[in-house]
């Protein structure tokens, strides 16, 4: 099982001949990531190089998706056009297929091209957008798996815990810290640091409840918005599988910007504090240092009666 | 990015909504040539900086620090009150609730033609982000701190959300206009001011219009009598004209240079230096070295693919923060090789003849390789396996907890 990807997915790769495109795409054929081709407008025709072995390019998503049957796409397309791509991308899965999932890994799209794309993508009911400016999604499988993003696909294991961060690097910090008391990963989803996202916490944790080889989750949050307080909330009454929890930001000054669009304190409000208080009632168990998130994670388990 | 009042006002102009006629000033003979200019009996002195609650604020001689006056917005009723507030504003320093304590140098004056004022109200637009769409707020309670009546009386406050897909609706605006009470003639100014707005609000990629007060006048007109804007920075490659509006001086110099070199930085007030990657991560470094006992002295993300050069840059730039005791490097290796990161601090540290204590947190892709070329340095370089361990050596290797 594992949420949304599985470890087969076929995957496409949008933006394949750019630098960062090309660059990941060879990383996730590497770790065995079931690519099927790419697509840049113009360079329909063209085959790229992964791993040794040619891949087809595609003109547009539309080709792409009915030539390969694709599962899902990623996107690493500069900020001026991956508010469009996104768009391409959801219009031609719900077109051909009725569903896909669509990962955006581009930082810096400007907020009213997400807002647009974000309600372009919510009426397209099948398709899900993951991101931006995250990571990516990753499903461990017993050889590979389906890595679908930036993140170093070796630190990795197939497992029953399922992550979901807002950051790139604390996510694998939260991967190491299970691989540290030996429990894999079911899936990792980097749902993205801007203020206007696709997937958010809660349809992750509502996937995690709903999938049985996910026995724990652990949630990564940060200072900003309200969603890490919305989602516990909606844990303490849905959510029956043990959650372990970290916020970056505690010491993170008010009315600053921290490196994501969306980290930031505003009016006093979404602050750390606030979000571990929002964790502590819903029953969450907070480590307040992310070297011990696996620690935590065991003392949960026992409890859960899971090790 | 924010841009100041008299440039908002601008903007505002430029897109059809109404205003009062207005000098931008930088000199006190300027102040007294614009009220001549105005030739309204009542004039606003403002000052600008990028900040609220200038009205309420204090204004302080930069080098004495003695109280020049009070409140960085007057009203003059004859010229010779222009001079008197306009010398007291520029070139002194403006405290006020949002500025903290150091408050910020008043460098430009904005001088305003008064009007009658029959009711003040609230109007922000700005994006939502729980419901991923532009939001439109606006208040009877105009001219009040919009925080403090959301507190106390939020069903003063309404709120329209934009179907981005469909626009701001005329059904949007004109239900809008009669929760404020707004009738006749001042209803509809209000409505056609709203679209012009929104339409600067989408046009020009602001993160945040908020007038307060929006006015209406004795004669039923509609006006925007204060103007906040600002915009998203991720838009910037969209807006040349940006670049003219933005005032520098009111940025902090070395976050500027950071960008520019593709790096993230917020300076603290601590003394242990953070070289990170990634921004969660970045944030997280920070609160555990406050976990341990110390104190952060900045928040520093060198991105997914820093180089040798930028792994430079960040060194140099936190250590030219004098509060700086030591340094605390803490990289979870993904796309970066962590060689590559330990070959960089090395060079680092070299060529900038580092001599406060230095703790290196290595994790992810090579990571063997990376410590093992620190270890072979001579170089004083602690290494630590993780965040919590670094921590604690940084705290402890400037001497312990603060």
């Amino acid at each position: 099982m594992a949420i949304w990807i599985e470890e087969d997915a076929k995957v496409l790769v949008q933006g394949i001949t750019g630098k960062q495109g090309m660059f990941h795409a060879d990383k996730m054929v590497e770790y065995g990531t079931n690519i099927v081709g790419g697509c840049t407008p113009g360079k329909g025709g063209q085959t790229v190089d992964l791993q040794g072995q040619a891949y087809p390019v595609w003109n547009s998503m539309f080709e792409a998706i009915q030539a390969t049957d694709a599962d899902a796409t990623v996107i690493y397309v500069p900020p001026p056009f991956a508010g469009e791509a996104i768009m391409e991308a959801a219009d031609a899965f719900d077109t051909i297929k009725g569903e896909g999932v669509v990962v955006c890994i581009t930082e810096g799209i400007p907020t009213l091209d997400m807002v647009k794309a974000v309600a372009f993508v919510e009426n397209r009911p099948g398709v899900r957008l993951i991101g931006p400016n995250c990571p990516g999604i990753i499903t461990p499988g017993e050889k590979g798996g389906a890595k679908i993003g930036i993140m170093p696909g070796h630190i990795h294991a197939k497992g029953r815990i399922g992550i979901v961060s807002k950051s790139g690097t604390l996510t694998y910090e939260a991967v190491a810290q299970t691989m540290s008391i030996d429990e894999g990963q079911s899936t990792c989803v980097g749902i993205g640091g801007d203020p206007v996202n696709g997937t958010g916490f809660i349809e992750c944790l509502a996937a995690f409840e709903a999938d049985p080889q996910t026995e724990a989750i652990v949630m990564i949050g940060e200072i900003g918005g309200n969603a890490e307080q919305e989602a516990a909330a909606w844990a303490a009454e849905n959510v029956t599988k043990p959650i372990v929890g970290f916020v970056a930001g505690a010491t993170a000054p008010p009315g600053k910007r921290m490196g994501h669009a969306g980290a930031i304190i505003s009016g006093g409000k979404g602050t750390a504090e606030e979000k571990f208080a929002a964790f502590e009632a819903a029953g969450i168990a907070c480590a307040k240092d992310p070297s011990e998130l696996g620690a935590v994670l065991l003392q949960s388990l026992k409890a859960a009666g899971l090790r | 990015m924010n841009i100041h009042e008299y440039q908002g006002k601008a903007l505002l102009k430029a897109h059809g909504v109404p205003v009062l006629e207005g000098v931008h000033c930088t000199t006190v003979d300027q102040a007294l040539a614009a009220y001549d200019q105005l030739g309204s009996k009542v004039v606003a002195v403002k000052s600008q900086i990028h900040a609220g609650g200038r009205g309420k604020g204090n204004l302080y001689a930069p080098d004495t620090g003695d109280l020049v006056m009070e409140g960085g917005v007057k009203i003059a009723f004859a010229k010779d009150e222009v001079e008197t507030y306009a010398t007291n504003i520029l070139g002194n320093v403006l405290v006020t609730i949002q500025t903290g304590a150091d408050g910020k140098l008043v460098r430009n004056l904005y001088v305003e033609a008064g009007c009658d004022i029959a009711h003040e109200y609230y109007l922000a637009i700005l994006v939502d982000r729980e419901n991923k769409s532009v939001l439109i707020m606006a208040s009877t309670e105009g001219g009040m701190d919009i925080e403090h009546v959301a507190e106390t009386t939020p069903e003063k406050i309404h709120k329209i959300s934009v179907d981005p897909n469909a626009g701001l609706l005329g059904y949007q605006k004109r239900d809008l206009g009669l929760a404020l009470g707004l009738s006749g003639g001042a209803h509809k100014a209000f409505a056609k001011a709203l679209s012009s707005m929104y339409e600067m609000f989408v046009s020009s990629d602001c993160s945040m219009l908020e007038i307060n007060p929006l006015v209406r006048t004795a004669d039923d007109g509609i006006v925007a009598l204060d103007a906040k804007v600002s915009f998203d920075e991720n838009a910037e490659f969209r807006h040349k004209n940006w670049d003219d509006l933005r005032d520098l001086s009111e940025e902090e110099e070395v976050e500027i240079r950071a960008k520019e070199t593709g790096l993230s930085y917020v300076k603290l007030d601590g003394n242990i230096g953070c070289l990170v990657n990634g921004a969660g991560l970045a944030m997280a470094t920070m609160d555990v070295i406050k976990l341990y006992g110390g104190e952060p002295a900045n928040f520093l993300d060198v991105g997914g693919g820093a180089n040798e050069e930028q792994v430079k840059t960040a060194f140099s730039i936190i250590l030219e923060d004098p509060n700086v005791k030591g340094i605390l490097v803490n990289i979870f290796g993904g796309i970066m090789r962590c060689d590559i990161i330990a070959r960089g601090v090395i060079a680092a540290t070299e060529a900038l003849s580092l001599d406060v204590p230095l703790v290196v947190r290595l994790a992810g892709t090579n990571v063997d390789e990376g410590k093992a070329i620190l270890a072979a340095s001579t170089l004083n370089i602690h290494p630590a396996d993780d965040l919590a361990e670094g921590a604690q050596k940084i705290v402890e290797l400037i001497g312990g907890v603060a």
